[in-house]
């Protein structure tokens, strides 16, 4: 076996193995860097396997080479690669750029344990996205959940412990829920191998421990992904964290349960249950419209700037769902462009708040007023990945929200409804941008005399780096569209 | 040079004029200025010399990229656009040199940005002309709206960025809420967004649905101001004269009514929608903007409002001469585009001018101002003639056809509402003219002005005479229209 067959495994073990590896390293400096190379290889990792996804549909790599469905089986498909190409560029982005801003935050002599952690979250999701066994799922989201609690509590600001104690009980209530629900079907079944499950459960479909299963199972994604109403740990965490963390989170924590639930509803239970139809249409659905105008409508009278971001990602959360809710190929690709999508724009948005976090130690709305006469190229990103996060046209936001209309479209009478939705959404998230635009343009600077630089370059060049992949995307989105249409066919290959 | 590079370059042009402007604002204005001037004149160039090309029949189009399966971004010239597109570079021309006598003269600050954002402003202007798809001219509509925002919240104080809001907030909600949904429920039921001589929906749609779609385009394109989406319009005006000017006169409302005509023309198909009773309403509506608004300008006190509400009437002749839906008509509309752009930019020079020279800005102040400004009051007469329509001015000829299309299908509404509506233009432009040239000063104003500065001189001038010309030599522009392909099928 030659060492590009090796890489599904690899995209799990490099991170993970050189994290305790950064613990040890107490040289100013060498711990970002270490922990920047391996983010890195992972993405570089992803890459290649985008690249054989692309050509030959998916990847299944035996662990030991052990027979699934004894051995633990990896499995990269279009969606798994999608996936971890939002989770290990956003990791390698931020952590590019962010060298700065994590060093105003964390103490040099946390650093190495901070690192560590981060390298541990890595591993955890890409974990999440590669492993093709139930149980494996569980103890991957274990390890990106208790890295993440690390990360996320590792600023200066003591009032992220209360936030991160509330992560901490609902992400173990969500994680306990799981593996409830994958006690019960190993109970039924005998297996925890996902391609073995979906062929096996269809005996005992019927039967009441399965349902309460499936019922353990989405609740508990759903807690993990921030589906309303189960969001009230995300809009607290993301405001108090450090910055750069939050932009590495915001951009694919949420997303991966996404995934996990998205593959249980659609390929597990979708065609084994006989009214699984129903999940859809009564229950994610409705959260899902009420997630998109509650959390928008939030984030109107929010008054800090990340909690604010953090809001509209609750209400992108409920655009993904919506997608994927009304299960048909347009909409669960809308669904999963979306999913890309919104990683681009939020992460721009959180690197240009991390670029305000350098000069500003509060980020309260007032605390920005007129900030774009000092800040112009930090505002101008913004503005950018603002607009696509809007989704004007020529942006990556403006494909997905024109893709999810379409869709909806398709649906008749309830269609037209869902357009009003997303149209009254589009509109609300116009009015939370603007609020912080006009502020940052047209506001009066607080104290005159009070100068503020720009932020340091090589956050800026991240941020705008971030900020033209949402240009780029929005003209040629080939890549995430060939990706997000072959997991969709994927997805609903079971069903008529 | 090929067509497909002239296309590109038309828009590529002002970008570039941008960043140039950009990089020398801030230490060299005379060098920003004359970067402004040079851009100008060479996207006209570029513009116009397109023309002969499509005098000859021929219609250059270049596809830039496909951004879903059957959805792309492609230009495609035909003589509608390159109307537009002609008029509007022309004019950048005039309003450059009219835009540095008015900065100048009134000290503006932010001068750097305003060159910056015009020259985008152009460039989105110069897309929507061009576009040969509904989705490519979507791109750039909203790419007008948001470049033109900063143009309009110019001043920075907290009026003038409650008006920009109003401005943009209506555009974007528009655009957004009703604009984009039409053009995705066009593509679901045609399979495609081109713009197609005869149109794409015959066959695809009817019934009801067809008026309900034409709604949502009409009241979607916020810039053709159709009321009740016209309070943008005044609360542009607070912006700098030369913004009114080019983009509030000409570029933005203009590419508000020169969508419409593309969507009636292109996407419903004149024939089509003849046929369909359930699109009526759309003459209704627009008879109603225009003498609706007219009778509010008639109470306007303010001399840039007065303006901007005619020009909601005006814009909203062009809309009830396409839904008239005869060829002579359309003809009128879209001479009529040409026609108000050449005069209504004259009288906003004007009102500037005026500014400038007097920081005078009602109507009543204005008494025996002729005497001081013998050239802008000269200038602005002949504007104001050409919005009632009188020759030797260039109104006269749009409302000729208009008049004739209505006649051509006994559209009784429609020439009523011409009638009462070129009364109503008399009823307040007159008395401006009577009062500026017959009238003495009351009072001695407390600086004894003249002429406005050179530039702005220069620039108002050259577009009244533009106007004049435009009446006396109309046969190109006739030539340009009505080709087959063009206008009608």
């Amino acid at each position: 076996m030659i060492l590009t067959d090796h890489l599904p495994a690899l995209q799990v073990v490099v991170p993970m193995l050189i994290a305790p590896l950064v613990v040890l390293m107490r040289v100013r400096g060498l711990p970002w860097a270490v922990a920047t190379v391996t983010s890195l290889m992972a993405f570089a990792i992803a890459v290649g396997l985008t690249n054989t996804v692309l050509d030959s549909y998916s990847v299944t790599y035996e662990m030991g080479s052990w027979r699934a469905p004894y051995g633990i089986e990896l499995h990269v498909t279009s969606f798994s690669a999608l996936l971890l190409l939002i989770v290990t560029g956003a990791s390698t982005l931020t952590l590019v750029a962010g060298k700065q801003s994590i060093d105003t935050e964390i103490g040099h002599d946390r650093q190495p344990l901070f690192y560590a952690a981060w390298l541990l979250a890595l591993s955890g999701f890409t974990g999440i996205i590669v492993t093709g066994d139930a149980f494996n799922i569980f103890v991957f989201m274990e390890i990106a959940s208790l890295a993440s609690y690390v990360i996320i509590a590792a600023g200066s600001d003591r009032r992220v412990l209360p936030a991160v104690f509330k992560y901490l009980i609902m992400g173990t209530i969500g994680a306990t829920f799981y593996l409830i629900g994958i006690g019960l079907i190993y109970m039924m079944t005998g297996t925890l191998n996902l391609a073995d499950m979906e062929a096996r459960i269809h005996e005992v479909g019927e039967l009441r421990p399965i349902l309460v299963a499936a019922g353990f199972i989405t609740l508990g994604l759903a807690l993990k992904a921030a589906v309303f109403p189960l969001h009230a740990w995300l809009p607290h965490s993301y405001t108090y964290a450090p910055h750069i963390v939050t932009a590495f989170l915001a951009a694919c924590s949420t997303k991966v349960a996404l995934y996990v639930l998205l593959r249980f509803d659609f390929l597990v239970f979708q065609q084994n249950l006989s009214t699984h139809e129903v999940q859809f249409t009564v229950f994610l659905m409705p959260l899902a419209v009420f997630a998109i105008l509650i959390a928008s409508g939030v984030a109107v009278f929010e008054r800090n700037l990340k909690g604010l971001l953090a809001y509209s990602s609750l209400a992108q959360v409920g655009y993904i769902l919506l997608g994927a809710s009304l299960v048909s190929m347009p909409g669960l690709t809308a669904g999963l462009m979306h999913m890309f999508n919104h990683a681009l724009a939020k992460g721009a948005l959180f690197l240009a708040v991390a670029c305000l976090g350098m000069r500003f130690t509060r980020l309260e709305l007032v605390n920005l007023s007129g900030v774009a006469r000092q800040m112009p190229w930090t505002m101008a990103a913004f503005v950018l990945a603002g607009l696509s996060l809007i989704g004007v046209p020529g942006t990556a936001g403006f494909i997905s929200k024109w893709m999810l209309i379409s869709a909806a479209l398709q649906e008749g009478a309830l269609g037209v409804a869902l357009v009003a939705i997303i149209v009254v959404s589009s509109l609300l998230a116009v009015v939370y941008i603007w609020r912080v635009i006009e502020l940052a343009y047209f506001g009066d600077p607080p104290e005159a005399g009070q100068s503020v630089n720009e932020a340091p370059v090589w956050l800026l060049v991240g941020t705008w780096v971030a900020a033209l992949m949402n240009i780029y995307f929005g003209i040629i989105p080939s890549l995430p569209l060939s990706l997000a249409s072959e997991s969709a066919a994927s997805l609903l290959q079971h069903l008529p | 040079m090929t067509s497909e590079f002239q296309i590109l370059l038309s828009i590529l042009l002002p970008l570039a004029g941008a960043v140039g402007i950009a990089i020398t604002g801030r230490h060299y204005p005379n060098l920003r200025e004359a970067l402004t001037l040079f851009t100008a004149a060479s996207l006209t160039a570029v513009v116009w010399t397109l023309l002969p090309e499509l005098l000859a029949g021929e219609r250059p189009s270049v596809r830039v990229a496909e951004m879903l399966p059957g959805l792309t971004i492609e230009f495609q010239v035909e003589p509608l656009g390159m109307l537009f597109a002609a008029l509007a570079s022309l004019l950048w021309i005039v309003n450059s040199i009219y835009s540095i006598g008015y900065m100048r003269g009134n000290n503006e600050r932010h001068q750097t940005r305003f060159y910056v954002l015009f020259a985008v402003a152009l460039s989105a202007v110069m897309g929507i002309a061009f576009a040969g798809n509904l989705l490519t001219l979507f791109i750039f509509y909203e790419v007008l709206t948001l470049s033109t925002y900063p143009l309009v919240a110019h001043k920075g104080d907290s009026k003038t960025v409650v008006s920009a809001r109003t401005y943009l907030g209506i555009l974007l909600a528009t655009s957004i809420g009703l604009f984009l949904p039409a053009i995705i429920w066009t593509y679901q039921v045609a399979g495609t967004l081109d713009f197609t001589p005869g149109g794409i929906l015959d066959g695809n749609l009817a019934g009801p649905a067809v008026g309900l779609l034409l709604a949502l385009y009409v009241f979607g394109i916020g810039k053709a101001a159709v009321m009740p989406v016209h309070r943008w319009l005044p609360a542009a005006m607070v912006a700098p004269t030369p913004v009114s000017a080019l983009l509030h006169a000409v570029a933005v409302v203009k590419a508000g009514v020169f969508t419409i005509i593309k969507v009636v023309v292109f996407i419903f198909g004149v024939e089509f929608l003849s046929t369909e009773s359930s699109a009526d309403w759309l003459l209704i509506a627009a008879a109603f903007t225009v003498i609706a608004a007219s009778i509010v300008a008639l109470r306007q006190s303010n001399l840039k409002r007065l303006l901007a509400y005619s020009t909601i009437a005006q814009l909203s002749y062009v809309v009830m001469a396409v839904a008239i839906l005869k060829p002579l008509s359309e003809i009128g509309a879209t001479i009529h585009i040409a026609a108000h752009a050449f005069g209504k930019i004259t009288l906003f020079f004007a009102a500037g001018s005026i500014y400038t020279a007097s920081k005078k800005t009602e109507i009543h102040q204005l008494r025996g101002i002729g005497r001081r400004m013998p050239w802008t009051m000269a200038a602005f007469t002949i504007g104001a003639l050409s919005m009632i329509g009188v020759p030797p001015t260039a109104g006269f000829v749009s409302k000729w056809y208009i008049l004739a299309g209505s006649f051509q299908s006994d559209n009784y509404i429609a020439i009523v509402t011409i009638i009462v509506s070129t009364a109503l233009n008399a009823m307040y432009f007159l008395p401006i003219i009577f009062y500026a040239w017959f009238c003495r000063e009351e009072v001695a104003p407390t600086n004894d002005h003249g002429e406005a500065p050179l530039a702005i001189v220069i620039a108002l001038t050259a577009t009244a005479a533009l106007t004049v010309l435009l009446f006396l030599f109309n046969q190109p522009v006739l030539d340009l229209v009505s080709q087959p392909g063009g206008m009608s099928k």
